[in-house]
């Protein structure tokens, strides 16, 4: 009784108890969930921006510009970006590492048990998606496919700004960006139909009851996202969204 | 020879406290300086490793399985009495008492019951301190309900795994104590002799059954909580595992073997359905709190649907034959009135060996979910393992060797003859006579380990202050080890005939035809002559493949069965010498008029004791006399 | 009925392992898929060959012992263990294999047997609840609510067969571990060690090997005592904030 109370005020010091918790199984696991938290709340912010697509050039234009004219503060947010993208991925490996040594002899047969296409598919779904990312910053971002993009401008409230609207619709314009697009996203989704329901689970939110109803609005929503995003490329390639613009 | 039992003087009920006020104790600090080896890591094993690892105690602990969560207590479904007079139905110390000693037919010693009554309010407290999930009421108070041989509810239950969760309780003390150091664990290893020196228990020789090294342990003194016997009948209601070895190896070193004919035949089991089958299931005696038992009143229905079966053409027999126990008879009365009801041809099933446990009337009354609530897990067993619900049709149940309340002879200290050997749990004799009630099981396994030896064992112990610590190297250790590693050897070079299975069967067959709920002279007679000719042509015929230095299943078969081939014939032996009919002991010759178990205490009231004279010589009967201070010996009955 | 089984056969701990085919004929339905492995293993012992050593004790469900892999299953078709597997579960003819548990935290020991002792060691760390023989207050001085009663009551149910972390892609012991962490935790008389109990058990099953839970939750799927997955969340949240206020200095493990 003596000896706990001596040591009742002292502990450990609070970097490694940090340490000992980001490094437990829990610990990587909670990071993964919450950075990909940070990662669907991203990915649902950049798509609600998308859509001002549909009302219009001057609308997604001045929110084109309204980010650009963030200066410092947009570099602190794609840093912070990049971050949780890299802290995403290192614990998944991390995790994976660890798992794939807990089990040296596998299984002769057998079909995997009750763990879903979307569960088994995480680590290839997440590469996919880190692939399209590389390729979509290169597309829209830094334009490097298309240099000529650089020099699309146009007039907003008398201020000359860069065109996103047409770059987009030109983009999406070429049928096989747009199928890969598509295709990438529906990864996405895969991704987080597993990865949104897991994370109420993970952070220890899920409850015998709720565990379906999280699993199922998680479904719903990574499907409403692919969904939400896709519809902009086959706005363009299919019903013509914009063709006027870029006669 | 006088068998003194140390009973402590004094009234009845004062016995115990006045005990522990004047027992010796082991001072802290010598405490750890005392070993003790504890054979057994079931309730009695695990809750002595625990207390006694707590209290500084040096203790090792060694089981069969590969953890000692494993114990077949953890099979126990019902429950655990106390008397907590929770429900204030009346219950007292005394009740729980008597209820015992007349449920065992007064043949069990007052002062060891009376204890174990008097310290079952504490099991209670202890294993709801240590996280028990007991079965609780809305308000959060603990729930009771009733079981066989009782008319209070005092039996404490969770859910249908009662024995579980108090092993787990057990199972995690002790495993703390593992973690303190105080008790190191040895599993997948198994006793195969006990050590003598200078006639004091000091030490085991195991064979670990991963490597199969055969090695020697010493201590100051050896606890054996190694459960019963009942695998000797091939089928029973015991896990594969259980053996009588340490038990009977301990009895060849002198230890008296008290009553092995006390067997309990389980009434609420599922039937036997074929020759393949490994082992008998047990559906909780609790079942018969709202099931109703029966078979049709003619041999012409027993073939139709029960349900074809009008309310009046159907026999309740037990209801009929004790209006005021019905259902609830006490096992030993429900199994024989199951076996004479089936013997008179009137049995259901396959074989016409069943008899049928109706919930019909509970589902009418309670409705399906109260039902469910109460025997849910039970209801699934059931049907996963016959095919058929048990809430669409009667489930069928017949008796199976089920708990043996003989075993090694003890004193109050539950010492054995033996000094330095202490007996716990099932595998002694001491508290439930000629039968066990339901619930009483878990109750005293946890009494022994919990209550009692830590108490008691300071005893012995205190007489072993500056004698030479056991060696292992010492000639007796030797000698041992040699006679082990010889007689192993020996059963892997006999490369005979027939599997060691083929053997345990038809010595199975011979005790439950010969020695099971009913004994005769003749039949008995008979097993004593068949057993030693199957022995025989085990020591000739048996095949036993592989090796030594593996583990080898078949080998740890060969060992058990050798030593049940032993034993069958004594409990035979005392079967035969018991000339009266108690409890679970039923001797055809000796029954009422009606039926009912005729118990002769002119001459019978006494402890058996038998006592190992040589292989192959008949081994010498000797009596521990019952003598009864407070109750009054009556005729069971619970009509 | 008559089947064929592929059977691992190892002869020990470090001796590599292969596939061996047996028949199993006249197999009765009603048998159990041990007793059905009785009659084979009597077979082969006929036939001069050693018999498939397997785990096994109670048969009746409850004590954890028998751990076989079925065609990939833990503990095989249905729910519960494998002693409670009966053949009429089966088609006449099928093709059975039979693999030990596979966890690297379960080395083999020979043939289809495995060495839990992981799990043992899991409970040591922390799965107990302190209350010395002899201390404890009156049983009914503490109501507990029947809900919290029962709910402790469903994770205590857990046999400690290990399936979960066999049946787990990654191997992880999370189930067995969250189920202990729920049965003592939920329970007031083992509030006061609870952060200790779920840190340590924890670290001690990272530090045995076990993977990591990726909620695919088919330990759930095998489990035989019922436990739900919900217990893994329960852990997840206790754990972190044990973690948290050891970080702080409010607590110490």
């Amino acid at each position: 009784m003596s000896a706990s109370s001596a040591t009742s005020t002292a502990g450990i010091p609070i970097h490694e108890a940090l340490c000992r918790w980001v490094f437990s199984s829990i610990g990587k696991k909670t990071i993964v969930a919450v950075t990909g938290i940070l990662l669907v709340l991203f990915v649902t912010g950049h798509m609600l921006g998308n859509f001002t697509i549909y009302f219009g050039p001057d609308l997604i234009n001045a929110y084109a510009k309204h980010l650009r004219d963030l200066g410092p503060f947009l570099w602190v947010i794609r840093l912070g970006l990049l971050a949780t993208v890299f802290l995403h991925i290192f614990f998944t490996m991390l995790l994976w590492k660890e798992n794939a040594t807990a089990r040296p002899q596998k299984y002769a047969v057998g079909d995997p048990i009750k763990t879903t296409v979307f569960a088994r598919t995480m680590r290839l779904t997440g590469l996919f998606v880190v692939a399209f990312v590389i390729f979509h910053l290169g597309h829209f971002t830094l334009m490097i496919f298309n240099p000529s993009w650089t020099h699309l401008d146009t007039e907003l409230h008398g201020e000359t700004v860069h065109d996103v609207y047409r770059m987009v619709v030109l983009g999406f314009s070429n049928p096989i960006v747009s199928a890969f697009y598509i295709i990438s996203l529906g990864l996405l989704a895969f991704h987080l139909s597993h990865g949104i329901g897991s994370l109420f689970q993970t952070l220890g939110l899920s409850t015998r009851k709720m565990r379906p109803v999280y699993e199922a609005v998680a479904r719903v929503y990574a499907w409403a996202l692919f969904v939400g995003y896709s519809s902009i490329p086959i706005s363009i390639l299919i019903f013509g969204l914009g063709k006027n613009t870029i006669k | 020879m006088s068998i003194d039992a140390k009973i402590p003087a004094g009234p009845l009920d004062k016995k115990w406290s006045s005990y522990k006020n004047t027992a010796k104790i082991i001072s802290p600090a010598n405490k750890r300086k005392f070993k003790i080896i504890i054979v057994g890591s079931g309730l009695a094993g695990a809750s002595a490793a625990a207390t006694l690892g707590e209290q500084g105690f040096n203790v090792e602990c060694f089981c069969y399985q590969d953890s000692p969560r494993r114990a077949h207590s953890i099979a126990a479904q019902g429950g655990i009495n106390a008397a907590k007079n929770y429900q204030n139905d009346g219950d007292s110390t005394f009740r729980l008492f008597y209820d015992t000693i007349k449920g065992g037919d007064f043949r069990a010693r007052e002062a060891n019951v009376y204890r174990l009554a008097e310290v079952s309010a504490n099991i209670i407290d202890q294993c709801v301190a240590q996280g028990v999930p007991f079965a609780r009421e809305y308000g959060g108070l603990l729930a009771n309900r009733s079981f066989g041989g009782a008319q209070v509810s005092r039996t404490f239950y969770a859910r249908g795994q009662t024995g579980q969760q108090l092993l787990i309780g057990a199972y995690q003390g002790l495993e703390a104590q593992v973690a303190a150091g105080t008790v190191k664990m040895h599993s997948r290893t198994e006793m195969l002799d006990l050590v003598l020196v200078d006639g004091h228990a000091k030490g085991i020789i195991v064979r670990d059954m991963v490597t199969g090294e055969i090695r020697a342990h010493a201590a100051d003194t050896v606890l054996l909580c190694t459960g019963g016997y009942g695998n000797v009948f091939y089928l029973s209601t015991n896990a594969k595992g259980c053996n009588v070895t340490a038990t009977y190896r301990a009895y060849k070193k002198g230890a008296y073997f008290a009553n092995p004919c006390y067997t309990q035949i389980h009434p609420t089991c599922i039937p036997v359905s074929g020759d393949y089958q490994s082992k008998l299931t047990l559906m909780s005696e609790s079942l018969r709190n709202d099931g109703r038992v029966w078979v049709p009143k003619r041999k012409e229905d027993c073939g139709k649907a029960p349900a074809d079966i009008p309310e009046d053409a159907r026999d309740y027999y037990l209801e009929r034959k004790y209006p005021s126990y019905g259902n609830l008879a006490p096992r030993d009365i429900s199994s024989r009135s199951a076996k004479e009801v089936c013997d008179e041809g009137r049995g259901v099933g396959p074989g016409g060996l069943g008899v049928y446990l109706d919930f019909g009337d509970a589902i009418k009354r309670l409705g399906q979910n109260v039902v469910a609530e109460r025997y849910g897990n039970l209801f699934e067993m059931y049907e996963n393992i016959t095919g058929e619900s048990a809430y669409e049709r009667p489930m069928r149940i017949f008796p199976a060797v089920h708990y043996t309340m003989g075993g090694l002879w003890v004193d109050y200290n539950l010492m054995s003859n033996i000094p330095g050997l202490h007996v716990l749990g099932e595998a002694n004799f001491s508290d439930h006579g000629a039968n066990r009630l339901g619930a009483s099981a878990l109750m005293q396994g946890l009494a022994d380990g919990y209550f009692v030896i830590p108490y008691t064992i300071g005893d012995y112990l205190n007489t072993q202050f500056g004698k030479a610590k056991p060696d292992v190297n010492s000639a007796p250790f030797q000698d041992a080890l040699a006679a082990v590693k010889a007689r192993t050897s020996q059963l892997l070079s006999i490369k005979g005939n027939r599997t060691v299975d083929s053997f345990h069967r038809e010595l199975g067959h011979i005790m439950w035809d010969n020695c099971g709920m009913a004994r005769t002279k003749e039949s008995l007679t008979a097993a004593i002559d068949k057993i030693p000719k199957l022995r025989e042509e085990f020591w000739k015929n048996v095949n036993v493949l592989g090796k030594g230095e593996t583990l080898n299943q078949s080998l740890e078969k060969a060992g058990r069965v050798a030593d049940f081939l032993e034993f069958g014939e004594l409990l035979c032996r005392d079967a035969l010498q018991r000339n009266e009919s108690c409890g679970g002991h039923f001797r055809s010759e000796y029954q009422t008029p009606d039926g009912e178990a005729l118990r002769d205490d002119e001459h019978y009231a006494h402890v058996a004791c038998w006592k190992f004279e040589g292989e192959n010589a008949t081994p010498t009967r000797l009596e521990e006399p019952l003598s009864y201070e407070t109750v009054k010996l009556a005729t069971r009955s619970y009509k | 009925m008559n089947f064929t089984l592929r059977v691992w056969r190892q002869d020990g701990p470090t001796t590599a392992g292969r596939f061996e085919e047996y028949p199993a004929k006249n197999i009765p339905d009603e048998a159990s898929f041990l007793e059905m492995l009785d009659i084979v293993n009597e077979e082969l012992e006929k036939a001069g060959k050693e018999s498939v050593q397997f785990d096994h004790d109670c048969r009746e469900g409850i004590c954890g012992m028998c751990s076989l892999t079925i065609n990939g299953v833990p503990h095989g078709p249905g729910r519960g263990t494998t002693c409670q597997l009966y053949m009429r579960k089966f088609q006449d003819g099928d093709v059975i294999t039979i693999e030990p548990f596979r966890v690297g935290a379960f080395p083999i020991l020979r043939d289809l047997a495995v060495n839990r002792t992981a799990l043992d060691k899991v409970i040591q760390a922390g799965g107990f609840i302190t209350a010395r023989t002899g201390s404890a207050p009156d049983a009914n001085s503490v109501p507990i609510p029947k809900v919290v009663a029962d709910e402790s009551m469903d994770a205590a149910a857990c046999i400690g067969c290990g399936a979960c972390a066999a049946a787990c892609p990654n191997s992880s012991a999370m189930l067995f571990v969250s189920a202990k962490a729920a049965h003592l935790g939920l329970l007031p008389q083992g509030k006061p060690e609870s952060e200790r109990r779920t840190v340590r058990m924890v670290r001690t099953m990272d530090d045995l090997g076990f993977g990591n839970c990726s909620n695919y939750y088919a330990c759930e799927a095998v489990c035989p005592a019922g436990i739900s997955a919900s217990f893994i969340a329960r852990l997840n949240r206790q754990y972190t904030s044990a973690a948290a206020r050891e970080a702080v200095g409010a607590t110490t493990i």
